[in-house]
């Protein structure tokens, strides 16, 4: 029986005709049946909306709207006149209250929209247009329009990706259902829900690169999405394009593009290189369905599937929200909080964010809020390293934690770049299994902002 | 509606705010204490048939061997202005293998010298539990066995007969002590070894099993093994630094361990003095030992060859104290030379 270090063992599981990546990872225990079986529900819209600005990796949006505003559902309020960005919309048919600020988990606070909401407006109709007649750049246009980002978590501007640099032809399209953190069932849900709409988004990215390769990779945990999904592929593979489904070890960090780049083509990323380099372009499953629906129904990415879970909320779901909707809605909508919460978790356990109040408003890249009691997060102290090497062999970029925790520790961080301190996407592999509770990621951030890039 | 927990004056006090910490939020079942205490279990076989081989009073020298550690590190702890964590285990495992590595037939006033050298000199002045570059119970023996050398290499004892466990209690140990098996062979040769401990496969059987004359925790292999292969399973340990540790003692025994080349006895190499002890317990510890696997099969040569070393050429019988002593300061360097392999270099100005 493989078991997989530092974790529950990966039972029933045929690691043989699986594909995963070949070093390091932890298996976590995976807690989805508490979501795994509930379908996609629809919140009903709350009075307000708290729209932040910055969405995504890049320049915040300048809003184009003014207090006061009388705006529609999917009109235009913001957009980014430079740098890196996408346009953002508006979730509801309402009024600009505010131009303001609101609480955000990472900066503490950012700019954002207060938007009333008309409970009496019609919904928007958006009608189905055929795709097919659109060229490449068309389409490119009209996901960049739709003001679509990776929504998976990283939430870099969908159409920079799709428009890869010159100097490297890109031959694979990856979706990412690996769905590998803990707890989070919202992908899961929307390839049963949603297969052909993300097969569909498949065949318009796979247009839009001019390619015909497609692998859909999604971990073995995940049968019932399997299945679903080979069905839709099998119907949208015709002539000349080919989407194919890889199932997928099921082990941390399985979702990372790095790591899932490997377990597919077998190509390696160069370290401070984008996946292009290697000719491949990853999106998230949950990005392919918000392409379909931002360019056959011209939709702008304003909803989001995000999962409810943990044992602190009274009632676990996965939720189809609109962006902008604040967390204690969210609570209130599904019967208030449970005792014993610890902590409130934006994102999966292993890389999501505690967030501290409960009035921040989700955003296009959320894809679950946990609400954790005691007995299911870690806040044990940690002690000094005591140098038994397993952070080494749990780190999938081949680094070394310990040493860069024992040099943070010793005031050297601006030493810590040898051990590869750059590389490391804080996956957190090493600080789950560490025996000594180390903030191993909080020291690799702290190392990060004083060591200097090479 | 929302419970979250207000402050009873509403009006002026902030909102109680959620704990937040960096990711990740879990964290795996494994902890310090929990190595430490299972290693400690793993030890607990041998300890129970050193009662039976050299009788009751083993017993009495670990418990004063691990009390001492344990006081000595609080004490240290205090003394030091640290976290007083005398409940990780790691001060019971070295007091465990500090009386594992002594003879059985020593005063009791040694484990408590040892403890002090090895808990305050050799661990706390040293920065605490992953800072002291040399294994704590070995560096007590090897302080015993300069400030005492007369007992530390005399006070050995036969097998007691049938189940004689209190008999050597009271009796003076000058008129009972023998000689170990390596001691024998390395002072009076093969001859002498034959005619005291027998020849074949009887004398493997029960030197494996443990009824020979050795340290208190030292003498049976094959409840080591199974302690050790505990510590397999259960992914503490890795097979790297005992397989290749008692893989080099076999092969350079049998080469160079005989009359002439060759002609040396691998088997019966394994199975006297403590290196079955010593690699799996002693040269495994973490903190004394390189983390990546090729130092790892480096590091367990070294130990292997400087152990045949000392004990085919070195003063003393046994070897792999000082060899285990010898290489620990270098695990930090070994691993600044084999470097875990990066998961791909970066492209000349990829971007």
């Amino acid at each position: 029986m493989p078991v997989c270090r530092r974790g529950t063992p990966i039972e029933s599981q045929d690691t043989e005709s699986m594909l995963t990546f070949p070093k390091g990872g932890a298996h976590p225990p995976e807690f989805k049946e508490q979501t795994a079986g509930l379908s996609i529900e629809v919140m009903p819209v709350p009075d307000e909306l708290e729209l932040i600005l910055g969405q995504h990796i890049g320049a915040p949006c300048t809003p184009t709207v003014a207090r006061k505003e009388e705006i529609n559902e999917g009109a235009l309020v913001g957009e980014v006149k430079r740098g890196l960005g996408v346009p953002l919309h508006s979730p509801v048919t309402g009024k600009i209250k505010a131009i303001g600020t609101s609480a955000h988990p990472m900066r503490v606070t950012a700019p954002s929209l207060t938007i009333g909401v008309d409970h009496e407006a019609d919904p928007v109709q958006y009608p189905e247009q055929d795709w097919q007649s659109f060229d490449g750049s068309e389409l490119l246009q009209k996901v960049n329009d739709a003001g679509i980002i990776g929504v998976g978590g990283a939430g870099f501007p969908t159409h920079v990706k799709l428009n890869p640099p010159a100097g490297s032809p890109v031959d694979i399209l990856l979706l990412n259902g690996a769905e590998c953190e803990p707890y989070i069932t919202s992908d899961h849900r929307q390839m049963l829900e949603h297969a052909a709409e993300i097969v569909g988004g498949a065949g318009i990215i796979l247009k839009i690169l001019g390619i015909n390769e497609c692998y859909i990779g999604i971990e073995s945990n995940k049968q019932d999405a399997i299945k679903v999904m080979t069905a839709a592929a099998e119907q949208a593979s015709t002539g000349d394009c080919s989407i194919k489904i890889e199932t997928l070890q099921v082990k941390y960090p399985q979702g990372s593009e790095k790591q899932l780049i490997q377990a597919i083509t077998g190509r390696k990323v160069p370290a401070m290189a984008l996946p292009s380099a290697v000719g491949v372009v990853v999106q998230n499953v949950s990005t392919a369905k918000a392409i379909y629906d931002g360019v056959v129904y011209g939709k702008p990415l304003y909803e989001k599937v995000v999962t409810i879970a943990g044992k602190g909320i009274n009632k676990p779901a996965n939720l189809l929200l609109k962006v902008g909707t604040r967390i204690k809605d969210i609570v209130d909508y599904l019967g208030g909080l449970e005792p014993g919460l610890s902590k409130i978790i934006m994102g999966g356990p292993m890389m999501g964010f505690a967030v501290s109040s409960l009035d921040i408003p989700i955003t296009k890249t959320t894809s679950a809020i946990l609400f954790l009691t005691e007995d299911e997060i870690d806040t044990s102290p940690h002690s000094q390293c005591i140098r038994c090497g397993w952070c080494l062999e749990a780190c999938p970029m081949g680094l070394e934690p310990k040493e860069i925790g024992i040099y943070v520790e010793a005031n050297r961080a601006e030493d810590t770049e040898p051990f590869g301190v750059f590389d490391c996407f804080e996956c957190g592999s090493c600080a789950y299994v560490c025996p000594a509770k180390r903030p191993l990621v909080q020291f690799v951030r702290l190392a990060k902002m004083k060591a200097k890039r090479p | 509606m929302i419970k979250q927990q207000v402050s009873d004056d509403q009006t002026t006090a902030p909102v109680k705010l959620w704990k937040v910490s960096v990711s990740p939020h879990i964290k795996s079942s494994e902890s310090v204490e929990k190595i430490m205490w299972t290693v400690v279990a793993c030890l607990m076989p041998p300890l129970i048939l050193s009662v039976f081989v050299f009788g009751i009073q083993t017993l009495f020298i670990t418990a004063v061997s691990v009390v001492s550690c344990v006081v000595v590190e609080a004490v240290s702890q205090k003394a030091l202005g640290r976290r007083v964590t005398i409940k990780d285990g790691s001060a019971v495992l070295t007091g465990l293998l500090l009386a594992f590595v002594i003879p059985p037939g020593v005063s009791p006033l040694l484990p408590i010298l040892a403890a002090i050298f090895a808990i305050y000199i050799g661990k706390h002045l040293l920065g605490g539990i992953g800072y002291n570059f040399f294994n704590p119970a070995l560096l007590g023996r090897a302080f015993l066995l300069a400030s005492f050398p007369v007992a530390m290499t005399s006070a050995w004892l036969s097998p007691v007969e049938g189940f004689g466990i209190f008999s050597y209690l009271g009796t003076s140990i000058d008129a009972i002590s023998t000689a170990t098996p390596l001691a024998v062979m390395k002072e009076q040769g093969l001859a002498a070894f034959t005619e005291a401990f027998g020849s074949g496969a009887g004398l493997y059987t029960s030197f494996f099993l443990g009824w020979r004359p050795g340290c208190i925790g030292e003498t049976s292999g094959l409840l080591l093994l199974l302690g050790g292969g505990y510590l397999l399973y259960r992914k503490y340990i890795t097979y790297h630094i005992p397989v290749s540790i008692l893989g080099t003692i076999a092969v350079l025994t049998w080469v160079f361990g005989g009359e002439t080349y060759f002609r040396g006895d691998p088997l019966l190499a394994l199975v006297t003095g403590g290196a079955i002890l010593g690699a799996f317990f002693m040269a495994t510890d973490y903190v004394t030992s390189p983390t990546t696997k090729i130092s790892q099969i480096v590091y367990g040569i070294c130990i292997g060859a400087l152990t045949v070393l000392i004990r085919l050429k070195g003063g003393y019988p046994e070897g792999i104290c000082y060899a285990i002593l010898l290489m620990n300061p270098l695990s930090t360097v070994l691993d600044s030379w084999f470097k875990p392999k990066r998961f791909a270099p970066p492209q000349g100005g990829a971007e």
